[in-house]
């Protein structure tokens, strides 16, 4: 066991060295020179040439991106070309923290909803409850998350003002948990509408596949209840294929954060990273495509763990 | 020896978009105190959902126990509640399935698998529970005991997962051990090992048998009656040396016909023409008569009844009624 999370660790390196030349490589495609927007343009040639030199901006892109490399391995993401003075660890550090509070909340809250209704749905198959759950999580598949915000934000805070429109919690205000779970609430809960759905029909359609096997009725022949057959037989063997999805699902999740910390106005990467863009603060772009990256490795090594843990037919 | 298990005029239908399908139509089976009773029949003809409308776990949703009893002890199960029939299951009845593959649960150890059942029937605390598991490894045959119980049952083979099936099915001295095809899918050498397992463990067990199977060898090595089952009703059932040497139905005949061993002599091998009707699609008349080379017309219009003959024999069959009415006409 150990030695497979050690090998599996190893091999996640190549796929990090992969994702940084692409993003480095995407970084250099795009238009606009990282220059033009520090740099007074009224600056003569040769200053603007010694700019560019003192940069290392003139060096052939293969030695830029080894320099960068040789910087990030020492946990140096480089300066934020905008925010001046600041270091691009610094800017996403600040901002992490959010955003995996929010990924974490939502992903607890999609699989606390999800599972229960899968398996719930899977023991009570072709039922009226079933098909009003499978009409929801299609109709949760189906509809982009930004406009369930958009819907939310405009009726559930604006209109109703049950719940404040965004940000972490109340400006100006002493930290109280409560204030925080409020403001928390909404945002994690729409992030997690499409994998929620999703979840709900794989988790289905996996416990029905369960249920449906030899050692089910042999855990009835033993004369279990059903809840110890569902529970214990059941969902042991039903959730494994259902953890290889959510490694699948955590990219999605990460670019979902994107958007709604756009729409609820919530300070962290996601919402860094499309200011980011707009600004063509190239460090900090690449930084946090890389932390995106690093975020969605582990993730996909917890999985693949979570999944050798459950399942004792694989082999190390 | 007095009757364990009698089940009386048992139907078991499965009801599938407005179509009845009878699969299992009128049983009546007797088993005594430490008898072993086969079961024989060609694919489809019932027996597995007469043993599993026995403990209750006829296919849902569709299948459904619409009339008879099943009578345990003095207990009518049918009659059970949901919760007592868990009860039932496992302690007084257990079950061996045809496929020892699949029958384990992958993510269990061997030694979970064993314990829970005997937690779930019995008083016991857990190390006693893992005690008794090691024991009843022991006995069916697996002398590392102790490693075995922190196996998973990827790592067995085929004949050592269906021992440890046994060690399951026997872990609560059940009075009745329903074993549906617990040989089939093994390899005959490995097939010979289990039926002599069984044989022993029932002597010593004290446990009646009620062993399902095609395979008319298995039945000669283990069974004392043979009950033969066709579209869903028993239609012969008799001592086993008279199914083999003087079978009275004309499908009990066909059957021992088709088992090349059996008859000893080396002669073309015997089938039975045609199909077994579908039970959606049963004739009007005798079931068998479509595929029967005695038919007569009135076997065509009428269902025959399942009539004793003897002491011992009983038969669903035109030919032996008239018989029988005459010797009661004669006495
Ligand atoms: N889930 C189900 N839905 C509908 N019909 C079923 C179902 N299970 C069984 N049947 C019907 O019941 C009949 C009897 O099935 P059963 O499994 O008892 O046969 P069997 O005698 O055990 O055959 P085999 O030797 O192949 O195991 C079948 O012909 C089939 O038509
Ligand atoms: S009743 Fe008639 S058709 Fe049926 S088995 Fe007897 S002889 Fe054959
Ligand atoms: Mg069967």
């Amino acid at each position: 066991m150990i030695t497979y999370i050690i090998r599996r660790c190893l091999l996640t390196i190549p796929v990090l060295v992969g994702i940084s030349m692409v993003s480095f490589g995407i970084v250099q495609l795009a238009p606009g020179e990282p220059t033009a927007l520090f740099i007074d343009p009224e600056i003569s040639a040769e200053d603007r040439e010694a700019y560019l030199e003192h940069y290392g901006l003139n060096d052939p892109i293969p030695v830029q991106y080894v320099k960068w490399m040789g910087q990030i391995l020492q946990g140096n993401l480089g300066y934020s070309l905008i925010n001046q003075g600041m270091t691009v660890q610094e800017m996403i550090l600040a901002r992490l923290p959010n955003t995996l509070l929010l990924m974490i909340v939502s992903a607890i809250i999609a699989f606390a909803i999800a599972i229960p209704i899968g398996v719930y749905s899977a023991t009570k198959p072709y039922t009226l409850k079933d098909y009003t759950f499978t009409t929801f999580s299609f109709l949760g598949v189906a509809t982009p998350n930004f406009w369930i915000g958009l819907l939310a934000v405009t009726f559930l805070s604006v209109q109703f003002g049950w719940f404040p429109t965004g940000g972490v919690a109340t400006l100006n205000e002493p930290f109280s948990i409560f204030d925080r779970l409020h403001h928390l609430i909404l945002p994690a809960v729409v992030l997690g509408t499409s994998d929620m759905a999703s979840l709900t029909r794989y988790s289905r359609t996996s416990m029905l596949d369960v249920l449906d096997q030899d050692y089910i009725r042999t855990a009835r022949a033993k004369g279990f209840k059903q809840g110890k057959v569902v529970y214990k037989h059941g969902l042991r063997n039903g959730l494994i294929p259902v953890i290889t999805m959510t490694g699948l699902m955590l990219p999605n999740f990460i670019g979902g954060s994107v958007i709604i910390e756009k729409v609820f106005n919530w300070p962290g990467i996601g919402l860094l990273f499309i200011d980011a863009t707009f600004q063509r603060d190239y460090p900090l772009i690449m930084g946090l495509v890389m932390v995106s990256a690093l975020l969605v490795v582990v993730g996909n090594l917890l999985a693949d763990i979570l999944y050798a843990i459950f399942d004792p037919r694989i082999e190390y | 020896m007095s009757d364990l298990l009698t089940i009386e005029n048992l139907k078991t239908y499965f009801f599938k978009k407005k179509k009845v399908i009878p699969a299992v139509d009128g049983v009546d089976l007797k088993i005594k105190k430490g008898e072993t009773i086969a079961l024989v029949g060609e694919s489809g003809c019932g027996k597995s959902l007469t043993s599993l409308s026995i403990m209750r776990l006829v296919p849902k949703p569709g299948g459904e126990i619409v009339e008879g009893k099943v009578n345990l002890d003095g207990v009518d199960l049918t009659k059970l509640t949901e919760n007592e029939m868990c009860k039932v299951r496992g302690r007084d009845v257990s079950m061996i399935f045809q496929e020892p593959m699949t029958s384990l649960n992958p993510v269990l150890t061997i030694g979970e698998q064993l314990i829970e059942v005997i937690i779930n029937h019995q008083k016991v605390s857990r190390p006693k529970a893992r005690e008794k598991s090691i024991e009843l490894l022991k006995i069916v045959g697996f002398s590392r005991a102790e490693e075995i119980m922190k196996d998973f049952p990827h790592r067995l083979s085929g004949g050592m997962r269906q021992r440890v099936m046994i060690a399951i099915a026997l872990s609560c001295n059940p009075k009745l051990l329903i074993a549906d095809e617990p040989t089939t899918a093994l390899d005959v050498t490995i097939q010979a090992q289990i039926l002599e397992l069984m044989k022993g463990l029932t002597k010593e067990f004290d446990t009646s048998i009620l062993l399902i199977t095609h395979d008319l060898g298995v039945v000669s090595e283990l069974a004392e009656r043979v009950v033969v089952m066709y579209g869903g009703q028993v239609v012969e059932e008799a001592p086993i040396d008279s199914i083999l040497n003087n079978p009275y139905h004309p499908y009990t005949d066909g059957l021992i016909q088709s088992v090349p061993s059996l008859t000893g002599e080396i002669k073309e091998l015997h089938t039975i023409k045609g199909n077994v009707p579908s039970p959606d699609q049963f004739p009007k008349g005798c079931r068998f008569a479509p595929r029967c080379h005695k038919a007569f017309d009135r076997c065509f219009n009428e269902h025959p009844d399942l009539k004793a003959i003897s002491d011992s024999c009983s038969v669903r069959c035109f030919l032996y009624e008239d018989k029988q009415e005459e010797e009661e006409y004669n006495v």
